[in-house]
């Protein structure tokens, strides 16, 4: 469905995609991971075919987006990272428009749009104007937009970035049913447990660069250990006892706040950190993520 | 859904065919779409503004037209025909009017939209490519001007301001008129970096409104300010709304039609151009 060889994107000295390679298949939830800055935004744009790539090779529905953007975007849902509404009009016309842009018939988005807002769970509000929405209503009514022309790859950059929990599960729910329907969807996040839990297959970016690409679990198992204890002796401390922890579990990590032990075990490793006579703060055993993935790619946390 | 399938089947069909048109990755063809979107978002908007465009020139027609006017008399126009001051400046105020509907939209409202609203940046991410959303918005500023002009011209009409009925032709000139000031007001609009230089637009009218043989025969001024004026927009604008109106045609009006339909071109190559690289980097 997407293709890219050696995808590279510079702006001037500035390289943001530094020859990637990934390809994403039909009906896969794919996701790009990685902290500000890594690339991730720049490649969305490249896929969603507003961006000209410098170089490499870039394939989406078998065309190029170089040359022939209007048609591929016709295939295409796209959520961008800030709501972007059209202030000036109504909750119902923002979707009737925009199903406009793609040249849908009246007729035919008379009925999309009385769906699509069932969908975003804003159907009372269909004469309110855009403006007036809460901030989880809006980004509904982006995705509801996005979804207008029925499109095989939906695209979300940083889709529940300032959502409340709430607002984020709702969505959540959204795109797994999405996915059900057989879409493709394309998300990027800098949150772990969002891509743990909608992303059958993703890449972790850093710098321009892929650092590593599989399913959450593989790239758990491939990177990290089964469980982590997270132990806080303060923060003038942490450094002096890691010293002497050094050799539990299989690799420890010391962060500024707290101390990593990854193991396959993690209360064995809580206790023979008191059999040494030590007495953490806090102490806390849970299982691997993807942030520990990413710290130990990078050496740096995800949301910094 | 077997009428999406067609739909978009029918879309693919025709973006296919035009693939090997030169325009495929910038114009889809659909640029009516962005200007049925101004009429949806003017509902909304502010009609006090919408308003005031259209009294401006009729306060100038009865402040000068017939205030002044009573004091000047007749004028003589180009052809030397004697005409009273309201029907020699009533055209140009007409050709104004059409000027400053296409300038306001295509200026400080698309300036909001772009930086603002990020209203470009929403659409070019459907299948619209910016040569429609460029056609659009500034068929949108003509609408607007040509609607100012127009209603203006059903005030003159009674008062007996149009005297040929090749004052009807006036109509399709102020049309023309709203798209060459919307078109080059867009491609300066976009390259425009903040409001304080929006200024530079208002500094350039006035003074264009003023001296463009809007209320006076350029012959009262030396040759090289003359030659200057004849450069400007306004002055091809109200030399063919005036042509139409008092009924003096002649080979002459070809050349300001030409010099519309120049900026139009201008505009919409600059404008294209502009909206590729500040939304399609």
């Amino acid at each position: 469905m997407i293709k890219a060889t050696d995808l590279t994107k510079s702006y001037g000295d500035f390289i943001a995609v530094d020859g990637i390679n990934f390809e994403i298949r039909r009906g896969e939830s794919f996701g790009l991971l990685g902290p500000n800055g890594a690339g991730k935004s720049t490649t969305m744009k490249m896929i969603a075919s507003v961006s000209q790539r410098t170089s490499g090779g870039l394939e989406i529905l078998g065309l190029d987006p170089n040359k022939r953007g209007p048609e591929i975007r016709a295939h295409l849902g796209v959520v961008p990272q800030q709501d972007n509404l059209d202030r000036e009009l109504t909750v119902s016309e923002n979707l009737y428009v925009y199903g406009r842009y793609f040249g849908l018939s009246r007729k035919f988005l008379k009925t999309k749009v009385q769906d699509l807002l069932e969908f975003a769970q804003l159907a009372d509000k269909a004469k309110s104007k855009s403006e007036e929405l809460s901030g989880g209503m809006k980004r509904r009514l982006t995705i509801a937009r996005a979804l207008v022309n029925e499109p095989e790859i939906f695209m979300l950059d940083e889709p529940t970035t300032g959502l409340d929990p709430q607002a984020r599960h709702i969505l959540w729910d959204r795109l797994f049913r999405l996915k059900e329907q057989g879409v493709t969807l394309v998300i990027t996040t800098h949150y772990m447990d969002e891509a743990e839990q909608l992303c059958d297959r993703l890449i972790v970016m850093d710098k321009g660069k892929i650092m590593a690409e599989g399913s959450p679990a593989e790239l758990i198992r491939s990177y990290s250990s089964r469980e982590v204890l997270e132990v806080r002796f303060g923060s003038s401390k942490n450094a002096e006892v890691a010293e002497q922890i050094r050799g539990l579990g299989d690799r420890i990590e010391v962060l500024p706040d707290r101390i990593l032990v990854y193991a396959e075990d993690g209360e064995a490793e809580l206790a023979k950190i008191h059999k040494l006579g030590l007495e953490p703060l806090t102490s806390l055993v849970r299982r691997s993520s993807l942030e520990d993935v990413f710290l130990r790619l990078t050496g740096r946390t995800l949301v910094e | 859904m077997s009428f999406v399938n067609s739909a978009v089947t029918a879309a693919v069909a025709n973006a296919e065919r035009r693939q090997k048109n030169a325009l495929a990755g910038v114009y889809s063809g659909r640029s009516r779409v962005v200007l049925q979107r101004g009429f949806f978002a003017l509902r909304t908007s502010n009609l006090v503004a919408v308003a005031t465009g259209f009294l401006e020139p009729l306060f100038f027609l009865l402040a000068f037209g017939f205030g002044l006017g009573a004091l000047v008399g007749g004028i003589t126009d180009g052809s030397g025909k004697e005409v009273t001051f309201a029907a020699y400046i009533a055209p140009a105020l007409l050709a104004t009017s059409a000027m400053n509907g296409a300038i306001f939209d295509s200026t400080w409202n698309v300036y909001f939209k772009m930086h603002f609203a990020k209203l470009y940046e929403s659409m070019l991410a459907t299948s619209l490519g910016p040569l429609d959303v460029a056609l659009g918005e500034i068929a949108w500023a003509l609408v607007r001007g040509a609607m100012y002009a127009i209603s203006f011209m059903f005030i003159m009409w009674p008062l007996g301001l149009i005297p040929s009925w090749w004052g009807l032709l006036a109509i399709p000139g102020a049309v023309l008129i709203a798209f060459g000031f919307s078109s080059v007001g867009m491609a300066v609009t976009s390259y425009l970096k903040s409001f304080h230089q929006m200024n530079y637009v208002n500094f350039f009218m006035l003074p264009m409104f003023l001296f463009s043989g809007t209320f006076y025969p350029l012959s009262v001024y030396p040759e090289w300010l003359q030659a200057l004026i004849q450069a400007m927009p306004l002055w091809h604008a109200i030399q063919l709304e005036r042509a139409f109106t008092l009924g003096t045609i002649g080979p002459e009006l070809f050349g300001h039609i030409l010099y519309f339909a120049v900026m139009i071109v201008v505009g919409l190559v600059f404008t294209t151009k502009r909206l590729t690289a500040l939304f399609m980097r």
